[in-house]
Protein backbone atom coordinates (compact mmCIF):
# COMPACT_ATOMS: atom_id res chain seq x y z
CA UNK A 1 0.00 0.00 0.00
CA UNK A 2 2.83 2.44 0.65
CA UNK A 3 4.69 1.53 -2.40
CA UNK A 4 1.68 1.91 -4.39
CA UNK A 5 1.17 5.61 -2.69
CA UNK A 6 4.48 6.38 -3.22
CA UNK A 7 4.43 5.00 -7.02
CA UNK A 8 1.50 7.04 -7.44
CA UNK A 9 3.09 10.14 -6.26
CA UNK A 10 6.39 10.41 -8.10
CA UNK A 11 4.36 9.36 -11.34
CA UNK A 12 1.80 11.73 -10.81
CA UNK A 13 4.83 14.50 -10.10
CA UNK A 14 6.49 13.50 -13.79
CA UNK A 15 3.50 13.97 -15.53
CA UNK A 16 2.73 17.71 -13.99
CA UNK A 17 5.98 18.53 -14.13
CA UNK A 18 7.16 17.50 -17.26
CA UNK A 19 4.02 16.94 -19.27
CA UNK A 20 1.44 18.84 -18.49
CA UNK A 21 2.47 21.66 -16.15
CA UNK A 22 -0.56 23.76 -15.16
CA UNK A 23 -2.42 23.39 -18.47
CA UNK A 24 -2.98 20.51 -19.70
CA UNK A 25 -4.61 21.36 -23.32
CA UNK A 26 -0.67 21.94 -24.39
CA UNK A 27 0.29 18.69 -23.65
CA UNK A 28 -2.65 17.09 -25.27
CA UNK A 29 -3.00 20.05 -28.61
CA UNK A 30 1.40 18.38 -28.83
CA UNK A 31 -0.15 14.76 -28.55
CA UNK A 32 -2.86 15.61 -31.51
CA UNK A 33 -0.33 17.13 -33.19
CA UNK A 34 2.51 14.35 -33.24
CA UNK A 35 -1.04 12.42 -34.39
CA UNK A 36 -1.17 13.82 -36.73
CA UNK A 37 1.90 14.02 -38.31
CA UNK A 38 2.16 10.52 -38.09
CA UNK A 39 -0.45 10.17 -40.08
CA UNK A 40 0.07 12.69 -43.31
CA UNK A 41 3.70 11.13 -43.40
CA UNK A 42 2.12 7.79 -43.84
CA UNK A 43 -0.03 9.28 -46.29
CA UNK A 44 2.95 10.73 -48.08
CA UNK A 45 2.24 14.62 -47.31
CA UNK A 46 5.35 16.50 -45.99
CA UNK A 47 4.10 16.99 -42.50
CA UNK A 48 7.02 19.13 -41.17
CA UNK A 49 5.30 22.89 -41.10
CA UNK A 50 2.45 21.11 -38.57
CA UNK A 51 4.26 21.09 -35.33
CA UNK A 52 5.31 24.70 -35.46
CA UNK A 53 1.93 25.79 -36.09
CA UNK A 54 0.41 23.75 -33.52
CA UNK A 55 2.88 24.75 -30.77
CA UNK A 56 2.40 28.37 -31.42
CA UNK A 57 -1.71 27.93 -31.59
CA UNK A 58 -1.84 25.95 -28.50
CA UNK A 59 0.25 28.42 -26.55
CA UNK A 60 -1.36 31.39 -27.58
CA UNK A 61 -4.49 29.93 -26.39
CA UNK A 62 -3.02 28.97 -22.93
CA UNK A 63 -1.57 32.26 -22.40
CA UNK A 64 -4.40 33.86 -23.57
CA UNK A 65 -6.77 31.44 -20.73
CA UNK A 66 -4.04 32.58 -18.33
CA UNK A 67 -4.24 36.02 -18.62
CA UNK A 68 -8.10 35.69 -18.43
CA UNK A 69 -7.90 33.86 -14.95
CA UNK A 70 -5.49 36.40 -13.63
CA UNK A 71 -8.11 39.02 -14.26
CA UNK B 1 31.80 16.02 -29.10
CA UNK B 2 28.32 17.31 -29.97
CA UNK B 3 28.37 21.20 -29.64
CA UNK B 4 24.61 22.10 -29.82
CA UNK B 5 23.88 19.27 -27.35
CA UNK B 6 26.36 20.61 -25.13
CA UNK B 7 25.36 24.03 -25.34
CA UNK B 8 21.58 23.48 -25.25
CA UNK B 9 21.95 21.29 -21.77
CA UNK B 10 24.33 23.79 -20.47
CA UNK B 11 21.66 26.53 -20.96
CA UNK B 12 18.96 24.36 -20.01
CA UNK B 13 21.24 23.21 -16.84
CA UNK B 14 21.44 26.87 -15.64
CA UNK B 15 17.58 27.57 -14.50
CA UNK B 16 18.02 24.53 -12.29
CA UNK B 17 21.32 25.09 -11.30
CA UNK B 18 20.36 28.69 -10.22
CA UNK B 19 17.81 27.87 -7.79
CA UNK B 20 20.16 25.15 -6.62
CA UNK B 21 22.81 27.37 -5.69
CA UNK B 22 20.28 30.14 -4.00
CA UNK B 23 19.32 27.53 -2.28
CA UNK B 24 22.76 25.66 -0.97
CA UNK B 25 23.64 29.34 0.02
CA UNK B 26 21.24 30.34 1.86
CA UNK B 27 21.32 27.22 4.10
CA UNK B 28 24.90 27.61 4.31
CA UNK B 29 24.82 31.29 5.33
CA UNK B 30 21.69 31.27 7.41
CA UNK B 31 22.66 27.55 9.26
CA UNK B 32 25.75 25.69 8.61
CA UNK B 33 28.58 25.95 5.34
CA UNK B 34 29.77 22.20 6.00
CA UNK B 35 26.40 20.66 6.24
CA UNK B 36 25.30 22.60 3.17
CA UNK B 37 28.25 21.61 0.95
CA UNK B 38 28.14 17.97 2.04
CA UNK B 39 23.97 17.75 1.14
CA UNK B 40 25.21 19.05 -1.88
CA UNK B 41 27.66 16.77 -3.05
CA UNK B 42 25.11 13.55 -1.85
CA UNK B 43 22.38 15.44 -4.36
CA UNK B 44 25.11 15.67 -6.70
CA UNK B 45 26.45 12.17 -6.78
CA UNK B 46 22.48 10.87 -6.28
CA UNK B 47 22.04 12.69 -9.94
CA UNK B 48 25.35 11.32 -11.50
CA UNK B 49 24.24 8.31 -10.50
CA UNK B 50 20.90 8.55 -12.06
CA UNK B 51 22.27 9.88 -15.71
CA UNK B 52 24.57 7.35 -15.55
CA UNK B 53 22.51 4.64 -15.10
CA UNK B 54 19.42 5.68 -17.28
CA UNK B 55 21.81 7.29 -20.31
CA UNK B 56 23.65 3.96 -20.31
CA UNK B 57 20.15 1.84 -20.80
CA UNK B 58 19.03 4.41 -23.67
CA UNK B 59 22.14 4.23 -25.56
CA UNK B 60 21.16 0.85 -27.06
CA UNK B 61 17.58 1.53 -27.89
CA UNK B 62 17.18 2.76 -31.49
CA UNK B 63 17.21 6.51 -32.21
CA UNK B 64 13.26 6.71 -34.12
CA UNK B 65 11.10 5.89 -31.02
CA UNK B 66 13.50 7.59 -28.33
CA UNK B 67 13.55 10.60 -31.20
CA UNK B 68 9.66 10.58 -30.57
CA UNK B 69 9.75 9.84 -27.07
CA UNK B 70 11.80 12.21 -25.55
CA UNK B 71 10.75 15.36 -28.60
CA UNK B 72 7.34 14.77 -27.46
CA UNK B 73 8.65 15.34 -23.42
CA UNK B 74 11.12 18.05 -24.40
CA UNK B 75 8.21 20.21 -26.75
CA UNK B 76 5.58 19.72 -23.32
CA UNK B 77 8.38 20.34 -21.19
CA UNK B 78 10.08 23.29 -23.28
CA UNK B 79 6.82 24.90 -23.78
CA UNK B 80 6.11 25.09 -19.84
CA UNK B 81 9.25 27.32 -19.57
CA UNK B 82 8.21 29.89 -22.89
CA UNK B 83 4.30 30.18 -21.00
CA UNK B 84 5.58 30.79 -17.58
CA UNK B 85 8.63 32.79 -19.11
CA UNK B 86 6.18 34.60 -21.50
CA UNK B 87 3.85 35.41 -18.40
CA UNK B 88 6.24 36.72 -15.93
CA UNK B 89 8.68 38.74 -18.12
CA UNK B 90 5.34 40.38 -19.65
CA UNK B 91 4.54 41.03 -15.78
CA UNK B 92 7.72 41.33 -14.19
CA UNK B 93 10.14 42.76 -17.57
CA UNK B 94 13.16 41.46 -18.12
CA UNK B 95 15.50 42.31 -15.25
CA UNK B 96 14.12 40.15 -12.11
CA UNK B 97 16.66 37.82 -10.43
CA UNK B 98 16.02 34.55 -8.74
CA UNK B 99 15.44 36.10 -5.46
CA UNK B 100 16.27 35.39 -1.77
CA UNK B 101 15.47 31.81 0.02
CA UNK B 102 14.02 31.58 3.33
CA UNK B 103 15.48 29.30 5.54
CA UNK B 104 15.10 28.75 8.99
CA UNK B 105 18.06 30.30 11.03
CA UNK B 106 19.73 28.90 14.18
CA UNK B 107 21.97 25.40 14.70
CA UNK B 108 24.41 24.49 17.02
CA UNK B 109 27.86 23.33 17.18
CA UNK B 110 27.95 19.86 15.85
CA UNK B 111 27.10 18.78 12.38
CA UNK B 112 24.09 20.23 10.92
CA UNK B 113 22.11 17.60 10.04
CA UNK B 114 18.90 19.47 8.93
CA UNK B 115 21.01 22.13 7.01
CA UNK B 116 22.52 18.45 5.04
CA UNK B 117 18.96 17.39 4.23
CA UNK B 118 17.70 21.26 3.69
CA UNK B 119 20.76 21.15 0.51
CA UNK B 120 20.34 17.35 -0.37
CA UNK B 121 16.70 17.52 -1.34
CA UNK B 122 17.14 21.26 -2.67
CA UNK B 123 19.98 20.08 -5.00
CA UNK B 124 18.15 16.55 -5.96
CA UNK B 125 14.92 18.15 -6.72
CA UNK B 126 15.99 20.85 -9.09
CA UNK B 127 18.49 18.43 -10.57
CA UNK B 128 16.04 15.57 -11.24
CA UNK B 129 14.94 18.18 -14.10
CA UNK B 130 18.57 18.51 -15.18
CA UNK B 131 19.08 14.79 -15.01
CA UNK B 132 16.17 14.29 -17.36
CA UNK B 133 16.83 17.18 -19.62
CA UNK B 134 20.67 15.23 -19.63
CA UNK B 135 19.52 11.89 -20.32
CA UNK B 136 16.77 13.58 -23.38
CA UNK B 137 19.42 15.19 -25.38
CA UNK B 138 21.86 12.30 -24.67
CA UNK B 139 19.40 9.99 -26.07
CA UNK B 140 17.99 11.81 -28.77
CA UNK B 141 20.99 12.52 -30.08
CA UNK B 142 23.37 9.48 -29.10
CA UNK B 143 25.61 11.85 -27.45
CA UNK B 144 25.36 11.30 -23.28
CA UNK B 145 28.93 12.65 -23.00
CA UNK B 146 28.32 16.09 -24.46
CA UNK B 147 24.94 16.33 -22.88
CA UNK B 148 26.91 15.06 -19.14
CA UNK B 149 29.72 18.27 -19.58
CA UNK B 150 27.45 20.48 -20.35
CA UNK B 151 25.11 20.10 -17.26
CA UNK B 152 28.37 19.35 -15.46
CA UNK B 153 29.90 23.04 -16.82
CA UNK B 154 26.48 24.82 -15.87
CA UNK B 155 26.81 23.29 -11.89
CA UNK B 156 30.65 24.20 -12.06
CA UNK B 157 30.41 27.57 -13.00
CA UNK B 158 26.98 28.61 -11.48
CA UNK B 159 28.31 27.52 -8.33
CA UNK B 160 31.30 29.39 -8.44
CA UNK B 161 29.91 32.54 -9.07
CA UNK B 162 27.36 31.31 -6.27
CA UNK B 163 30.40 30.75 -4.04
CA UNK B 164 32.11 33.97 -5.22
CA UNK B 165 29.00 36.14 -4.69
CA UNK B 166 25.62 34.99 -4.30
CA UNK B 167 24.26 38.59 -5.37
CA UNK B 168 25.34 37.83 -8.66
CA UNK B 169 23.97 34.69 -9.26
CA UNK B 170 21.06 36.36 -7.69
CA UNK B 171 20.67 39.02 -10.83
CA UNK B 172 20.79 36.63 -13.09
CA UNK B 173 17.67 37.01 -14.87
CA UNK B 174 15.99 33.82 -14.66
CA UNK B 175 13.02 34.62 -15.96
CA UNK B 176 13.87 35.74 -19.48
CA UNK B 177 16.63 33.33 -19.42
CA UNK B 178 13.89 30.08 -18.72
CA UNK B 179 12.05 32.16 -21.94
CA UNK B 180 14.86 31.63 -24.09
CA UNK B 181 15.66 28.26 -23.39
CA UNK B 182 12.32 27.27 -23.27
CA UNK B 183 12.57 28.15 -27.04
CA UNK B 184 15.64 26.01 -27.26
CA UNK B 185 13.68 22.89 -25.73
CA UNK B 186 10.98 23.60 -27.57
CA UNK B 187 13.25 24.08 -30.86
CA UNK B 188 15.29 20.58 -30.18
CA UNK B 189 11.88 18.39 -29.11
CA UNK B 190 9.62 19.70 -32.49
CA UNK B 191 12.81 18.87 -34.53
CA UNK B 192 13.14 15.32 -32.94
CA UNK B 193 9.85 14.29 -32.81
CA UNK B 194 8.60 15.13 -36.22
CA UNK B 195 12.02 13.47 -37.59
CA UNK B 196 11.19 10.68 -35.37
CA UNK B 197 7.63 10.20 -36.87
CA UNK B 198 9.35 10.32 -40.53
CA UNK B 199 9.46 14.15 -41.24
CA UNK B 200 12.01 15.47 -43.19
CA UNK B 201 12.55 18.92 -42.23
CA UNK B 202 14.21 21.31 -44.99
CA UNK B 203 17.39 21.80 -45.09
CA UNK B 204 17.89 18.84 -42.40
CA UNK B 205 20.15 19.50 -39.38
CA UNK B 206 20.08 23.38 -40.56
CA UNK B 207 16.46 23.12 -39.82
CA UNK B 208 17.57 23.74 -36.09
CA UNK B 209 18.59 27.50 -36.58
CA UNK B 210 15.25 29.05 -38.25
CA UNK B 211 12.72 26.77 -36.00
CA UNK B 212 14.60 28.21 -33.09
CA UNK B 213 14.25 31.74 -34.81
CA UNK B 214 11.02 31.65 -35.28
CA UNK B 215 10.23 30.03 -31.90
CA UNK B 216 12.27 32.93 -30.08
CA UNK B 217 10.84 35.80 -32.44
CA UNK B 218 6.96 33.80 -31.60
CA UNK B 219 8.04 34.38 -27.74
CA UNK B 220 8.86 38.00 -28.10
CA UNK B 221 5.96 38.86 -29.57
CA UNK B 222 3.77 37.05 -27.13
CA UNK B 223 5.60 38.81 -24.21
CA UNK B 224 4.43 42.49 -26.07
CA UNK B 225 0.53 40.68 -27.16
CA UNK B 226 0.29 39.25 -23.12
CA UNK B 227 1.19 42.69 -21.85
CA UNK B 228 -1.66 43.62 -24.24
CA UNK B 229 -4.08 41.73 -23.26
CA UNK B 230 -3.61 42.11 -19.39
CA UNK B 231 -3.90 45.83 -20.05
CA UNK B 232 -7.24 45.14 -21.79
CA UNK B 233 -8.48 43.00 -18.95
CA UNK B 234 -7.30 45.51 -16.18
CA UNK B 235 -9.49 48.25 -18.40
CA UNK B 236 -12.39 46.34 -18.44
CA UNK B 237 -12.55 45.29 -14.89
CA UNK B 238 -12.06 49.36 -13.92
CA UNK B 239 -15.32 50.12 -15.99
CA UNK B 240 -16.88 47.30 -14.77
CA UNK B 241 -15.84 48.50 -10.92
CA UNK B 242 -18.96 51.13 -10.46
CA UNK B 243 -21.57 49.53 -12.20
CA UNK B 244 -21.28 46.22 -9.89
CA UNK B 245 -20.25 48.57 -6.25
CA UNK B 246 -24.16 50.79 -7.23
CA UNK B 247 -25.84 46.99 -8.19
CA UNK B 248 -28.21 46.29 -5.37
CA UNK B 249 -27.43 43.12 -3.73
Amino acid sequence: MMLWNLTRKVVTWWVVTFVTGDDWSVAAAVGAGLLATWGLVRAGVAAWWLMPLVVIGATVSSLYRAVLREG
Amino acid sequence: MNTPVLISTFLAASIEVIEMVAIVVAVGVTRQWRGALAGTLAGLMVLAVLVAGLGTALQRVPLSPIRVVVGALLLTFGLQWVRKGVLRVSRDGWTIGVGEQQVEEGVGSGFDWTGFLLAFRGVSLEGLEVAVIVVAFGAADHAIGSAAIGAAASVLLVGALGAASYRVVARIPRRALQLFVGALLTTFGTFWAAEGLGADWPGDDLALLWLVGFYVTAALALVRVVSYWRRGTLRRLRAAEPLTEGAPR
